[in-house]
């Protein structure tokens, strides 16, 4: 049973990670109905210049502040250089410029940082809570990652529903010729949209890095199973962002704990095609109409 | 598929197997004499190219002419690759057998994943492609006592008959393999399937309305593309002489894609020219960067960043690749593949023969 415990505390934390990979994506699909592939590599990018700053002796929390304008600012020029161009053709086309993208965030890590995994610091103790005399499987860190995810997860609401910024990324979400017809610069809030995501990503890399073994590699998987828990959210709702990372986290925390670890993405695997199974559509969205 | 036009200025027949065969026998003879010339290290890249290039022609079927995407075909490549090695092990079985299960069980896994494939569009597929090409190496890591861990599996080449020495006898093998699946996949794209890809993939609602199954339609292009990549593994596999799971990571993948696209998505003879960058470019990326003495770390991954930009620039500068650049060239209208501004040519559907 306390098994059972400690394998449900390491899905909610890990689940959390994902949980903001799957609101970068989310942020990203809908604005343009892409799904950046890339966005683990430029968390893992932006992680590793977080690294040389804090060797160099930059305090953490100037690192942490500066990394994540880093990730706005890669995010950013991503979709005005890469994606732009590529407006009106076909959908295949954006998602294999994202994978190269991912590929040469990758050889670039790579080449400058090496292939050896290295440990990086985390903001807090990594030891577990005491609770009642009794040692938890969560520890300080972990109720850092659950207060940041919360509070990008409410930032991002508040955005979308409270701001006059929101409403118009939400009408450009909804139809760009409308939304331009309304006076909004558009391509401006494309740009941002993907500025926003490049944060949530690079926070994503920050927070995954200390407990996983950190190399160019170590996003690849959070990508995935952050790609699962949109899926199951519906691409569309950072709420379903939140609820599909947990699910996955559970998942995959229980499968690594009771069938070994290393099975890992083969429960993501199957998770995934159930949920795309049963519901393609996720668990927030309705069913779209089919327009012939 | 430029082959029309090219039959007709050639007097070629208009049946497409006899044609195509005729066009296979041309290139084996061709080849067979260029095999016994070169030195036995050359062979041995050709043969590389010809086992990517069964694997890039599946992946040129499913992507050109159905619009699917697959991020996996890496982790199909080692499917197939362990399949034969772990037959070769253990069995007795015929060499033709073992490359037939190969591509028989990467058809089956192919089979699998592409099921829930029928009802989604391309980034669902691409994400989970992308898990899938995780997953597989996973499972041989899992079970090191039959996969044999990091070590992985021998696999053996048939004696050579006759004067053949063992590189040129491997390298016909695999020449001959990928003719082999080039003129199947080539007739397959001219039958009444093919004609279904393409109308499935231009609009899934009309070719529904033309009586065409699209979810098994979508279902067996995905099956036999990644049969193919499976036959492509294992032929691939004879030439490394182990499977392990380093041979066939993440990145494998991304290059078979970056290979395809630059080839030209859809052909079948640009698939050729993604088999020679497969072999050639990291070979070449490594003597650039000794050149520059960039050291050995940045120059294991300076090819990885040239196949991720390439993959980039193509896309927006030059989404039909090598084979449609060439095609272009030759006044040829481009294939309707994956690129292009303009919309997908019409294609005529047919309802039954």
């Amino acid at each position: 049973m306390s098994l059972f415990f400690d394998y449900t505390l390491d899905g909610i934390a890990n689940g959390m990670v994902y949980a903001t990979l799957a609101l970068a994506l989310v942020l990203i699909y809908r604005a343009t109905k892409i799904i950046n592939f890339a966005q683990g590599a430029a968390g893992m990018l932006t992680t590793f210049i977080a690294f040389s700053l804090l060797s160099r002796g930059v305090g953490y929390w100037w690192a942490f502040v500066l990394v994540l304008v880093i990730g706005f600012a890669i995010g950013a020029a991503c979709e005005r250089i890469l994606i732009r161009p590529l407006h009106g053709r076909s959908e295949l086309n954006p998602v294999i410029v994202t994978i190269g993208l991912l590929v040469v965030f990758e050889g670039l890590a790579g080449a400058i940082y090496g292939n050896a995994s290295r440990g990086f610091p985390a903001a807090f103790s990594q030891s577990g809570l005491r609770v009642g005399g009794t040692t938890i499987a969560f520890s300080h860190f972990d109720v850092f990652i659950l207060i940041a995810v919360l509070a990008l997860m409410a930032g991002t609401l508040v955005l979308f529903r409270y701001t006059a910024l929101g409403l118009r990324m939400r009408a450009t979400a909804f139809s760009r010729e409308i939304a331009r017809l309304l006076g909004v610069r558009v391509g401006l809030l494309l740009t941002l949209g993907w500025g926003l995501a490049g944060i949530a990503g690079s926070l994503a890399g920050l927070l995954a890095a200390p407990t996983s073994s950190f190399g160019p590699y170590y996003m690849d998987l959070v990508l995935v199973y952050g790609f699962t828990a949109a899926v199951i959210g519906g691409l569309e709702s950072p709420v379903g962002a939140l609820v599909g990372g947990l699910i996955t986290g559970l998942c995959i925390s229980y499968v690594g704990g009771y069938l070994g670890s290393g099975l890992e993405p083969l429960g993501a695997l199957a998770l995934l095609m159930v949920a795309l199974m049963a519901r393609p559509e996720g668990i927030f969205a309705r069913p779209p109409a089919r327009r012939v | 598929m430029n082959a029309t036009a090219f039959a007709r200025a050639l007097h070629l027949p208009r049946q497409p197997l006899v044609r195509h065969l005729l066009c296979a026998l041309a290139a084996a003879a061709v080849l067979y004499v260029v095999v016994a010339r070169l030195s036995s290290y050359n062979d041995y890249q050709v043969g590389e190219i010809a086992a990517y290039v069964v694997a890039l022609v599946g992946l040129s079927l499913l992507t050109g002419a159905n619009g699917q995407i697959s991020l996996g075909h890496g982790a199909f490549m080692a499917v197939g690759a362990y399949t034969m090695a772990l037959l070769m092990n253990h069995t007795q079985t015929s060499f033709i057998l073992e490359l037939a299960a190969a591509a028989g069980v990467a058809a089956a896994a192919g089979l699998v994943i592409g099921l829930p494939a029928t009802r989604l569009k391309g980034p669902y597929l691409a994400g989970m492609t992308l898990l899938f090409a995780l997953a597989v190496p996973s499972i041989a890591d899992k079970w090191p006592a039959t996969f044999g861990g990091d070590q992985g599996l021998t696999t053996t080449v048939p004696t050579a008959p006759g004067s053949l020495s063992a590189e040129e006898w491997l390298a016909q093998i695999q020449i001959i393999g990928a003719l082999l699946v080039m003129v199947l996949v080539a007739n397959l794209l001219w039958s009444r399937y093919g004609r279904a890809f393409r109308a499935v993939r231009d609009d899934e609602i009309a070719a529904s309305l033309a009586g065409i199954h699209v979810a098994r339609t979508k279902v067996m292009a995905f099956a036999i593309s990644a049969g193919c990549a499976g036959l492509g593994g294992a032929l691939l596999a004879l030439s490394t002489g182990v499977v392990n799971t380093g041979e066939f990571p993440l990145t494998l993948s991304i290059q078979l894609l970056a290979a395809m696209v630059l080839g030209g998505t859809g052909t079948l003879i640009g698939m050729v020219w993604g088999g020679i960058l497969l072999v050639y470019l990291p070979q070449w990326s490594t003597s650039v960067s000794s050149d520059f003495n960039l050291g050995s770390g940045a120059s294991a991954y300076l090819a990885t960043i040239i196949f991720g930009v390439v993959l980039i620039v193509a896309m927006i500068a030059a989404p039909n690749g090598i084979q449609g650049g060439l095609g272009w060239m030759w006044g040829h209208r481009p294939y309707p593949g994956t690129g292009g501004r303009s919309a997908p040519a019409p294609v005529p559907v047919s309802t039954g023969d």
